[in-house]
């Protein structure tokens, strides 16, 4: 259980990044934080996980937050096993180190992510998605029933992307709870838990079908957004459809679609009459 | 590794001006520790035990205490460059050295205003850094630059108005580094605060490890880094200053042999700390031998750690490029 309260949050001497931000992500659910560059995403997630403090509001949570940062090469070459037996901190002594039983929670915790297999490997000879792997194991190593990922999918490639959202959703159905940033709204969908929105004008909160539509997500993002409906598995799903030029809006894809401009007419043009 | 280090120390207490056979200082230290009689002549007992055993111990000592110190410190900024002059508590060291000896002070002052001045150092970097939100590791390394650089400016002040024909030669020998005025007294002196900022770090390794990932990694698995970071600190300076209240400024240790044991062990603080320790001890043991053998005069040891130790390194990093720092 992870609960936030009109929280608010500025850096010194500066504006308001957000406020009023109240929200709660239940055991067994998922919430993703959506908005655009710049809009606080990365630091609310950061609040939501202890690393920043807010200036007002309240965060409560049934346990500490794992928190699981964008994946990043590191300075020194530990293997990966030595960073999800990191996770283990909190459970060793100060001038201990690790034992049998914390190491066996770390092994637990890879195969759990599905990479037992690279126990023996060193971090930063992994993959981008290898490593965001990895982190997520070490979140997982801590026993936290609260993880908060900050950008999980970023930098990835689809098949990585795919990884990391059937993880997530297995951590969910385990009954974690589920706190993450995206830029895609294809993956709050998949995902299928609430959204917060982070809009020029405030935050909004509520369930991914309602809030991303056509208009929730064009709002959102300031630009033409469409969703379009499919079938897999027997199951509806809704996948993002944009364009990447100043064009006029995307049509929907039902309609017929717009017709060619006769090549004809375009290369005689009319001739005008003299009367 | 410990194994070497014993062997490098025996063969150390050997060599000399006055040859000792190997066997003889075998017995020698048998018979003070063990009070086991051997065949060694009472000369050869006063040479080793009297003469070069506590020039050999500080030199373990120094060695080991800069090599610790620097590995943990890289871990704790996370920089491959960083030493322990970084944080400007051998400058610190150094200034509060020349300035006894400028005064004319005994050695008793000279270990002293060292180590005094070394803490002092650590003070008004940690006052520098208090109420900064931010970027804490910046401010420390910015601190830990301009207290160096403060009392660097001291140290050339000391050495400006010094007499040119009596302190000065005195001064600049001494901040060139030796262990060449070693008594027992001296190691003991050294030996305190060493030893005991190398347990502390020792018996943090771990922790390290969790600290060198950053301080947001850190503090989102549940470890506060500023309070771990300044005890890293606190017992790295102790150390330092210890170093330098009875050797002077011995460059180079510090910043290699953390680098050397990387190569050989890997990164995981649990096994480097321990190894940069034996590797620092061996590495200033072998310098210091040879600055008192291989002519007749004493040469100083900042400037043999540096012109054996440059060449070396380079040729190691050549060579094992790939394994120390991972390309980010």
């Amino acid at each position: 259980m992870l609960e936030l309260e009109g929280v608010g949050f500025r850096f010194p001497r500066r504006d308001w990044i957000f406020r009023g931000v109240s929200f709660c992500v239940p055991p067994g659910t998922v919430t993703a934080i959506l908005g655009p560059n710049g809009r606080g995403k990365t630091t609310l997630v950061r609040c939501a996980a202890g690393l920043l403090s807010p200036q007002e509001g309240a965060i409560r949570h049934n346990g500490p937050v794992g928190f699981v940062p964008q994946a990043h090469g590191g300075a020194f070459a530990y293997g990966a096993l030595d960073m999800v037996v990191m996770g283990r901190v909190r459970q060793v002594h100060l001038f201990a180190t690790p034992s049998t039983g914390d190491r066996v929670a770390a092994l637990d915790a890879m195969d759990r992510v599905g990479i037992a297999h690279l126990h023996d490997r060193q971090f930063p000879t992994l993959s981008g998605g290898e490593q965001q792997l990895v982190l997520i194991a070490r979140a997982i190593a801590s026993e936290s029933p609260v993880l908060a990922l900050d950008e999980p999918s970023s930098g990835l490639d689809l098949r990585n992307q795919a990884q990391i959202l059937s993880l997530l959703r297995k951590l969910v159905a385990d009954g974690l709870a589920v706190l993450l940033t995206t830029h895609h709204p294809d993956h709050a969908l998949y995902l299928d838990g609430s959204v917060v929105l982070m809009g020029s004008d405030g935050v909004s909160t509520g369930a991914a079908a309602d809030l991303l539509t056509d208009k929730g997500l064009s709002d959102l993002y300031g630009m033409d957004v469409r969703t379009v409906a499919y079938r897999q598995d027997g199951t509806d799903r809704r996948a993002i459809v944009t364009r990447y030029d100043d064009g006029p809006p995307a049509r929907p894809p039902r309609e017929a679609p717009r017709r060619a401009p006769d090549r004809r007419s375009r290369r005689t043009p009319r001739a005008p009459t003299l009367d | 590794m410990a194994v070497v280090l014993v062997g490098v120390t025996l063969v150390a207490l050997s060599v000399g001006r006055f040859p000792v056979p190997f066997l003889h200082v075998v017995q020698v230290v048998a018979s003070h520790l063990f009070g086991i009689e051997g065949s060694a002549s009472a000369v050869e007992g006063n040479v080793v035990w009297l003469v070069r055993l506590p020039r050999v111990v500080l030199a373990l000592l120094v060695g080991g205490g800069l090599g610790i110190a620097g590995a943990a410190l890289q871990a704790t900024f996370r920089n491959p460059l960083v030493s322990p002059e970084i944080i400007g508590v051998s400058s610190g060291a150094s200034f509060g050295g020349a300035l006894a000896l400028l005064l004319g002070l005994g050695s008793l002052f000279l270990v002293a205003g060292a180590f005094v001045f070394g803490l002092a150092a650590l003070a008004i970097l940690f006052v520098l850094t208090l109420d900064r939100a931010g970027a804490p590791m910046l401010m420390v390394v910015l601190g830990g630059v301009v207290t160096g650089s403060f009392f660097s400016a001291l140290v050339a002040l000391t050495t400006y108005v010094a007499d040119p024909y009596t302190t000065l030669p005195a001064i600049v020998f001494w901040l060139l580094g030796s262990v060449a005025s070693a008594t027992f007294a001296k190691v003991l002196v050294a030996a305190v605060p060493i030893l005991g900022g190398a347990v502390v770090l020792v018996l943090l390794r771990w922790r390290i490890n969790v600290l060198s990932l950053g301080d947001e990694d850190a503090t989102a698995l549940g470890l506060r880094p500023s309070p771990l970071r300044w005890v890293v600190l606190v017992s790295t300076s102790l150390i330092v200053a210890g170093a330098v209240a009875v050797s002077g400024v011995i460059g180079w240790v510090g910043l290699v042999i953390p680098h050397l044991a990387r190569m050989w062990v890997g990164p995981d603080h649990r096994v480097l700390l321990p190894v940069s320790f034996l590797m620092g001890a061996t590495y200033l043991i072998v310098i210091d031998t040879l600055a008192r053998t291989v002519t007749a005069g004493e040469i100083p040891l900042g400037v043999l750690t540096a012109l054996i130790g440059a060449p070396a390194f380079f040729v190691l990093l050549r060579r094992n490029r790939d394994k120390i720092w991972d390309s980010a």
